[in-house]
C-alpha cells in the first residue's frame, strides 16, 4: 500500500492524495503499529478470498485442465493417458470437416441481426411512455427467464407438423402440415427462431437500462429544437448507448460461434443443423477423444477472442459523453 | 499494476498446479469380489447404481432389496437411480467414489475393467452356468454380469399386419418391403416408424450384426472385415432402412417423432412396425393396456433374413452389473450382483431371456421357438477391437448420426447417393482398423 488513507469518510471525495504531513484534522497518524498495518493490508484480501477461491475452483482451474488434456490421447475415463505434444491440434487444423459446422453460425448470426434490432426497436418505443408499458417489458423478457431445456421441448411440439405454428398458420388460409424441421435450411431458420425468441429478452432489457440511464432534459431540449422521434433515436439514443449496442454485438457473434442447447435438445445435430459445440460434445462423449474434444474447445476459445479482440479494434470504445 | 501482474502468474501457476494433481489414480491391482458361504453372515451398507431410473421411483427396486434381505439381513442396499447414466456415470469414474455395484458404461475400454471392477471369479466356471461371460471376460476372469439378456426384433401391430394379407413372416429384405405396401396400401397405419427425434432408436439397427449370416463370429467380422463391404451384415441392414424410408414407407415427418407416444400408437395400430429388442415388448404392453387397446396385438419377428431357410437371432446381454474396485464391501455387493441375476426374477418380470443358461425362454419369444428361431450369442472376443475402431473412424455404428444421415439421405432433406454413403463408411472403418491394436 502506497501511503496510509485516513479512515475518516468525509474524504472520500478527495481525489488529490496529499502529503499525509500536511492533512489538518485529525492529527497525524504515526505509523501504525505492524500487528495493525498487517490486518489492512490483508483484509481486502480476506474479502476477497471467497470469490477468487471460486473462480480459480470453477473457472481458471477447470480451463487449464481442458489445456492440458487437449494435449494428450485421453478418453475421458481411462486411468492411463499419454502425451501426444500437438497432435490434436495437427488433426483439427488438417480436418477441413471440422470446421464445415461454422456454416451453421451463419444462420444464427443473421438472426442476432434481427435479433438486435428487433430488441432495439421495442427497447426505444418502450422507453417513452406508453400504456401497459411494464407489461410489455415482462412479456419481452419472460422467455429469458424459462429453461433452455424446457424450450426445446416446448418449440418440437411447435414444429411438428400439424402442430401449433401449422394451426396458426391454417387460420390465416395457409397449407398446413409442413415438416418445419425437415429440411437442412428450413430446420436452421426455425432453430434460429426459437434462439432469436429467446435471446431477445435480454438484448431488450439491457438496450432498455442503457436508455432510461440517458438525462431526460436531452430529449425535452431536442424537441424545442424540432427533433422528431427517428431524430432523437438517430442523435441521443443511438450514440448515448453505443457501449451496450457494442456488448450485445460481442455477445451475439460469440454466441452465435457456440450455439449449442437449443439444436442440441431439439434436433441433436440431425438434418445439417450440427454446430461447433455440439461437433466437440460427440468428440468427446460419443467417440471418447476427450484429448480431441479438449483441443477443438480452445481452437473454440481462440477463435471467439479473436473476433472479440478484432471487433474492438474495428470499433473502439470511446467514452460516451453526451452532456 | 505491476502488483496485479504478479498476482494473475501466481493464479495461474496454482491453477496449473491444480490441474496436474487431478486425473488418473487407479490402482492397476485386480481385487477379486468373492461369494460368501453364509448368507447371514455378509454384512455392510451397498450402494447400487442403476440406469433404471423408473424401477427405482415406482419401487420396485425397492421391493426386490427387500426380498434379497430375507436372505442377507445384514447387508442394507441403497440405491443411486441416474438418469444420463453414461454420461454421468463417466465422470464419476474418475474418483474412487462410484457406488459398490454398478452397470459397466460403454465407455470403458474392456481391457480397462481389472482397473476399475473386482473379478467376478474364472470365465471357465462361470460360463457353465451363465451367459455372456464373454462380454467381460478379460484374461480369463469375469468382470460383470448382466441380469438380462435381449433379442432384436420388429415389434410389430399383429392386427394390421393381418389386415393387410400379411400373415407369414417376411424372409427378405425385399418380402418385408412389400409387406410394408401392402400395409401402406391397405390400412391407415403408418407402415414403419423410425424414432428419429429420439435419436437411440436408430442405434438399435446395429444389433442386426449376427442376425443376417447366422455367424457366431459376426462381432470378429465386423473388427476384421468391412461391415458395408459387397455382403457386410450392415450393409444388409442400412440398405433396408434406406429402401423403407426412400419408399416413404414411414411416419411424414420424422424430424419430430416422439418416442412415447409411439408406443400406444403402436399398440393402438396407428404404426405398424418398429425395429427395437425384445426388452420393448413389455413397455409396449403395458402401453397398450394404458391406452385401452388389445396388449395381445404387439407381435416379435425376427430380421428378414435366413441362411438355409433358418431364422437367426442374437441374444445380447443388458448392462452387465460389476462390483467397483474400490467397494470396501465386496462380498455384500458380490452377493447383490448373484442375487440380482439368479434369484430376483429381474429377467422374467421384464420378459427377457435370463442369463442362466437353463432357464426358460420369456413367452415373448414363443413364436420364436414355434417356428425354429435359432439363438445365437454372438463371440465377443473382438468386442474391444470393434469399439476401438469404431471410435477412431467417428462412424459410431451405437450412435445415431450416420443413421440419421441415412435418413436424411433417403427422404431426399440431405444430398448423397446411398452406394457413395455406405462405401464411404466402409472406408473409414477399414482405414481405422488398420491403425487400431496392432
Amino acid at each position: 500500500m502506497p501511503h496510509a488513507r485516513t479512515t475518516s469518510p468525509s474524504h472520500a471525495t478527495e481525489k488529490v492524495a496529499r502529503p499525509s504531513t500536511a492533512a489538518p484534522r485529525p492529527p497525524t497518524p504515526r505509523r501504525a503499529p505492524r500487528g495493525v498495518r498487517l490486518w489492512r493490508g490483508l483484509t481486502p484480501w480476506l474479502f476477497l478470498a471467497v470469490p477468487l477461491a471460486l473462480l480459480i475452483t470453477f473457472t481458471y482451474a477447470p480451463v487449464a485442465n481442458m489445456l492440458a488434456y487437449s494435449f494428450t490421447d485421453w478418453d475421458g475415463v481411462s486411468p492411463e493417458l499419454s502425451y501426444t505434444g500437438t497432435d490434436n491440434y495437427v488433426e483439427i487444423f488438417t480436418r477441413p470437416e471440422l470446421f464445415r459446422v461454422f456454416f451453421v453460425s451463419g444462420y444464427y448470426l443473421a438472426a442476432s441481426a434481427v435479433q438486435i434490432a428487433l430488441a432495439l426497436y421495442f427497447a426505444t418505443v418502450l422507453s417513452f411512455n406508453l400504456r401497459f408499458r411494464n407489461l410489455f417489458k415482462g412479456i419481452l423478457f419472460f422467455p429469458y427467464l424459462i429453461n433452455g431445456v424446457a424450450i426445446g421441448f416446448v418449440f418440437l411440439y411447435f414444429f411438428q407438423d400439424g402442430g401449433t405454428l401449422d394451426s396458426v398458420l391454417a387460420l390465416f388460409g395457409h397449407e398446413s402440415d409442413r415438416a418445419w424441421l425437415g429440411t437442412e435450411t428450413s430446420a436452421n431458420v426455425s432453430l434460429a427462431g426459437v434462439s432469436v425468441w429467446r435471446y431477445m429478452g435480454l438484448n431488450f432489457v439491457l438496450f432498455l437500462g442503457a436508455i432510461q440511464s440517458i438525462p431526460g432534459e436531452l430529449y425535452e431540449a431536442a424537441e424545442l429544437d424540432g427533433a422528431n422521434r427517428w431524430h432523437r433515436f438517430r442523435y441521443i439514443i443511438a450514440p448515448g448507448i453505443r457501449p451496450v449496442l457494442s456488448l450485445s454485438v460481442i455477445l451475439s457473434i460469440s454466441g452465435s460461434l457456440s450455439v449449442f442447447e437449443i439444436p442440441y435438445i431439439m434436433t441433436g445435430g440431425a438434418t445439417g443443423t450440427e454446430t461447433f459445440v455440439i461437433q466437440t460434445v460427440k468428440l468427446a462423449f460419443q467417440f471418447n477423444k476427450t484429448g480431441l474434444a479438449s483441443a477443438a474447445a480452445v481452437v473454440l476459445l481462440l477463435i471467439i477472442l479473436a473476433v472479440t479482440w478484432l471487433q474492438r479494434r474495428l470499433v473502439p470504445d470511446d467514452r460516451v459523453d453526451l452532456v | 499494476m505491476n502488483h496485479r501482474k504478479t498476482l494473475t502468474g501466481t493464479l495461474l501457476a496454482a491453477a496449473l498446479l491444480a490441474s496436474g494433481c487431478t486425473g488418473g489414480g487407479g490402482s492397476s491391482k485386480g481385487a477379486d469380489a468373492e461369494a460368501a458361504d453364509d448368507p447371514a453372515q455378509v454384512s455392510g451398507s451397498i450402494t447400487v447404481l442403476t440406469h433404471r431410473t423408473d424401477i427405482v421411483q415406482d419401487g420396485t427396486m425397492q421391493k426386490y432389496a427387500d426380498v434379497f434381505n430375507k436372505t442377507y439381513p445384514k447387508v442394507k442396499v441403497k440405491f443411486d437411480a441416474i438418469t444420463d447414466y453414461e454420461a454421468e456415470v463417466k465422470i464419476r469414474m474418475n474418483t474412487d467414489n462410484y457406488g459398490d455395484v454398478l452397470m459397466i458404461p460403454a465407455v470403458i475400454k474392456k481391457n480397462d475393467y481389472p482397473k476399475f471392477f473386482a473379478s467376478l471369479g474364472t470365465q471357465k466356471e462361470l460360463s457353465q452356468k451363465y451367459r455372456f461371460t464373454d462380454f467381460t471376460a478379460v484374461d480369463g476372469k469375469v468382470y460383470g454380469q448382466s441380469p438380462m439378456g435381449a433379442a432384436p426384433g420388429f415389434l410389430y401391430n399383429k392386427r394390421i399386419w393381418a389386415e393387410a394379407g400379411v400373415t407369414d413372416w417376411p424372409t427378405t429384405p425385399a418380402e418385408f418391403l412389400t409387406a410394408l405396401k401392402a400395409i401402406k396400401s391397405k390400412t391407415d397405419a403408418v407402415p414403419y416408424y423410425t424414432n428419429f427425434a429420439a435419436q437411440w432408436p436408430l442405434s438399435q439397427w446395429t444389433a442386426v450384426n449376427g442376425s443376417v449370416s447366422c455367424d457366431t463370429e459376426a462381432t470378429t467380422r465386423l473388427a476384421e472385415g468391412n461391415p458395408w463391404g459387397e455382403d457386410g451384415e450392415l450393409r444388409v441392414a442400412d440398405q433396408l432402412l434406406y429402401d423403407i424410408v426412400h419408399q416413404k414407407l414411414i411416419e411424414k415427418d420424422p424430424t419430430t417423432t416422439n418416442w412415447e407416444n409411439s408406443k400406444p400408437q403402436l399398440a393402438k395400430g396407428e404404426i405398424a412396425t418398429a425395429w427395437l429388442g425384445s426388452w420393448a415388448v413389455i413397455q409396449f404392453r403395458q402401453a397398450a393396456e394404458k391406452a385401452g387397446a388389445d396388449p395381445d396385438d404387439i407381435g416379435f419377428m425376427p430380421f428378414p433374413a435366413r441362411v438355409d431357410g433358418k431364422a437367426c437371432a442374437t441374444v445380447n446381454p443388458d448392462y452387465n452389473q460389476a462390483v467397483s474396485i474400490h467397494s470396501k464391501h465386496k462380498e455384500a455387493a458380490r452377493a447383490w450382483v448373484d442375487w440380482f441375476t439368479d434369484k430376483s426374477g429381474y429377467a422374467q418380470d421384464n420378459l427377457s431371456i435370463s442369463t442362466l443358461k437353463d432357464a426358460p425362454l420369456p413367452e415373448v419369444l414363443k413364436p420364436y421357438e414355434e417356428k425354429g428361431v435359432e439363438l445365437i450369442e454372438l463371440d465377443d472376443a473382438e468386442g474391444a477391437k470393434v469399439k476401438e475402431i469404431d471410435n477412431a473412424s467417428e462412424v459410431g455404428i451405437n450412435a445415431p448420426a450416420y443413421r440419421q444421415e441415412l435418413v436424411d439421405i433417403a427422404r431426399g432433406a440431405k444430398d448423397g447417393d446411398i452406394d457413395d454413403f455406405l462405401d464411404d463408411l466402409g472406408k473409414r472403418w477399414t482405414e481405422a482398423a488398420k491403425t487400431v491394436g496392432s
